[in-house]
């Protein structure tokens, strides 16, 4: 019976995969019209458009480089986003972990405070925020974007979760019974198994770092400290630039393409992580 | 009584585990919250001592006009955002959750739809901003070429279109998000659910309907209050797209964040940038409340 379809079958399935794939071209077409315009003139690109390359890269990148150094941009992002998603990822997890599988006094009010904050939007606390890193002299510093990661509320609950149902209290009391003092349970048997947990919120976290605009645009005023969102926005004012859109169009794809290479190689634990998200609700 | 007391300072060590967290969370996240509470009953200016005003500020910014334009706008380009990205998010979700059709590539077309969420919004707005320039931006030239314009439109120039576009850009950036948090929805529904309603006749209308959406519920109010706690505080895209906190044009890109900036950061009104801040706070919390009231209770 199943398989007598009819022709209209057929017709309405391809339909639907040319649904699904002009969607797609809506998501990749505007990068590819990117890396085709980083290479072409500014009077090339202001004549008409093209699906293929041109030759025009070297000058787009002298023309860009000239104004701004992007790689200076892009050595300053690293140093905010790698400290802040390992610090973010080992305090999340021993917070967690601690919470997950020790009873101490405050336990439960510490979980409620943590699920208030999840829910309170993060511009409340921007002026607040501001106003503290000037008493701390911390303006134009790396510390404000860098230690409050310590401190990741979203992360900690979802960990916490993760090591409840990861992990069995057998096992620790087997590692106490060897001897093992508690700090070297969580680094060599309690790390190890939730691992994965921690991957999975790192990369969101590291993305999340790296994309940041508002923390760093409000925090850094000099120019050499500025990280890749917040550089990029100075082209903005590059009236000359804007003359030679090639350029423009080469400096988003510098600022895009540490980003695709990561989602080359973690799709899967994005989606995962995502899935995770609407599931624990 | 040995192994009690070795049990207690056992549960001692979680004190050591949790108080860089603690420290931490209570200087960077509950300080500043509550440091801009009171700010907000002061006229603080960015420098010296703040003077305590009462509630001045928040009746000021109830009786604020430009207050109340900029959240309309913010609502607007939400709204318009959140119709198209769900109803794509939802006509994928029906498409890859059709027991008939078996549509193969979830995970490929799954991660590009993603694609667009991983960029920062910088890199958007810069891509966008650039690709729908008036003369020269190669959607109005591939617009023209196929014959669908003659003359080239300003798109983020004018106000018909402006917000409307940047709506479009938000939801471009979202529903591929969505549309994961929903499929993993589906996939948590057994399967029996769908092949007993195909059993009984029931068309695809009928199966959405009565299925996928009453069992959906909760992710559906999920990715809702998320998205609407998140929109609500939209800066990155409208700031960079009319480049600044006037939000051209006319101001119809203004957004509350936008306007909370320039009192904060641009003309050192800090005080007023604060409760305008604890407003939207407020604005957000009743709307989520009703929210989960309504959306929650029509389960039971």
């Amino acid at each position: 019976m199943m398989n007598a379809r009819k022709p209209g079958f057929y017709i309405r399935t391809i339909l639907l995969y040319v649904f699904l794939i002009i969607l797609a071209l809506a998501c990749i077409l505007p990068f590819w019209l990117m890396i085709v315009n980083a290479s072409r003139s500014g009077v090339e690109i202001t004549k008409s458009f093209s699906f293929l390359p041109g030759k025009n890269f070297a000058e787009n990148w002298k023309a860009l480089f000239g104004y701004v150094n992007l790689f200076r941009g892009l050595f300053n992002s690293i140093i905010v986003a790698v400290p802040a998603t390992i610090l973010t990822g080992y305090f999340s997890a021993i917070t967690a972990y601690a919470m997950a599988m020790y009873n101490f006094k405050g336990n439960k009010w510490l979980f409620k405070i943590i699920v208030v904050f999840m829910m309170i939007p993060g511009q409340l606390s921007l002026i607040g925020f501001y106003n503290l890193c000037q008493a701390l002299h911390m303006v134009n510093s790396y510390v404000p974007l860098i230690i409050p990661a310590i401190a990741s509320p979203g992360i900690v609950f979802f960990l916490r979760q993760y090591v409840q149902s990861s992990l069995s209290k057998s096992l620790l009391e087997a590692a106490r019974i060897d001897g093992a003092s508690e700090l070297k349970i969580f680094h060599s048997i309690v790390i190890p198994i939730i691992s994965p947990g921690i991957a999975t919120m790192s990369i969101g976290t590291f993305i999340g770092n790296w994309n940041n605009y508002l923390t760093p645009l409000i925090l850094l005023n000099d120019p050499d400290k500025m990280t890749l969102p917040v550089m990029l926005t100075t082209l903005n004012a590059a009236t000359d630039l804007q003359k030679n859109q090639g350029a423009i169009y080469l400096g988003v794809a510098i600022s895009v393409i540490p980003i695709l290479i990561v989602f080359c190689f973690c799709s899967k634990y994005i989606i995962s992580s995502i899935s995770a998200g609407g599931v624990k609700e | 009584m040995k192994t009690n007391t070795k049990r207690k300072n056992l549960n001692n060590v979680a004190y050591i585990f949790i108080i860089p967290f603690v420290v931490v969370f209570a200087v960077f996240s509950v300080y500043p919250v509550l440091r801009t509470l009171y700010l907000s009953f002061t006229s603080y200016k960015g420098f010296g001592a703040p003077t305590f005003i009462g509630l001045k500020n928040y009746i000021r910014v109830f009786s604020d006009k430009f207050f109340w334009i900029s959240f309309l706008n913010t609502v607007k380009i939400w709204g318009i955002n959140i119709v198209v990205q769900l109803g794509t998010a939802f006509l994928l979700t029906i498409i890859f959750s059709d027991i008939r059709y078996k549509m193969r590539g979830l995970s490929i077309f799954r991660a590009v739809y993603y694609l667009p969420n991983l960029i920062s919004a910088v890199s958007v707005a810069f891509l966008f901003k650039t690709l729908l320039d008036w003369k020269y931006g190669s959607i109005n030239q591939i617009l023209m070429a196929i014959g669908l314009t003659k003359t080239p439109i300003n798109w983020l120039g004018q106000v018909t279109t402006a917000p409307n576009v940047t709506a479009l850009i938000s939801a471009w950036m979202w529903f591929g998000n969505s549309f994961i948090i929903l499929m993993a929805g589906v996939q948590g529904i057994s399967k029996d659910y769908f092949e007993a309603a195909s059993l009984d006749g029931a068309g695809r209308w009928k199966t959405f309907t009565n299925i996928t959406v009453p069992l959906l519920r909760p992710i559906i109010l999920y990715v809702f209050v998320t998205s609407l706690i998140g929109g609500l505080q939209m800066f990155d895209i409208p700031f960079l797209i009319s480049g600044g906190t006037a939000g051209a044009p006319s101001g119809s890109l203004q957004t509350v964040v936008m306007y909370l900036y320039k009192f904060g950061f641009e003309t050192n009104q800090v005080g007023y940038a604060a409760a305008i801040a604890y407003t939207l706070f407020l604005i957000i919390l009743v709307i989520s409340i009703i929210q989960f009231k309504t959306i929650g209770k029509e389960d039971k």
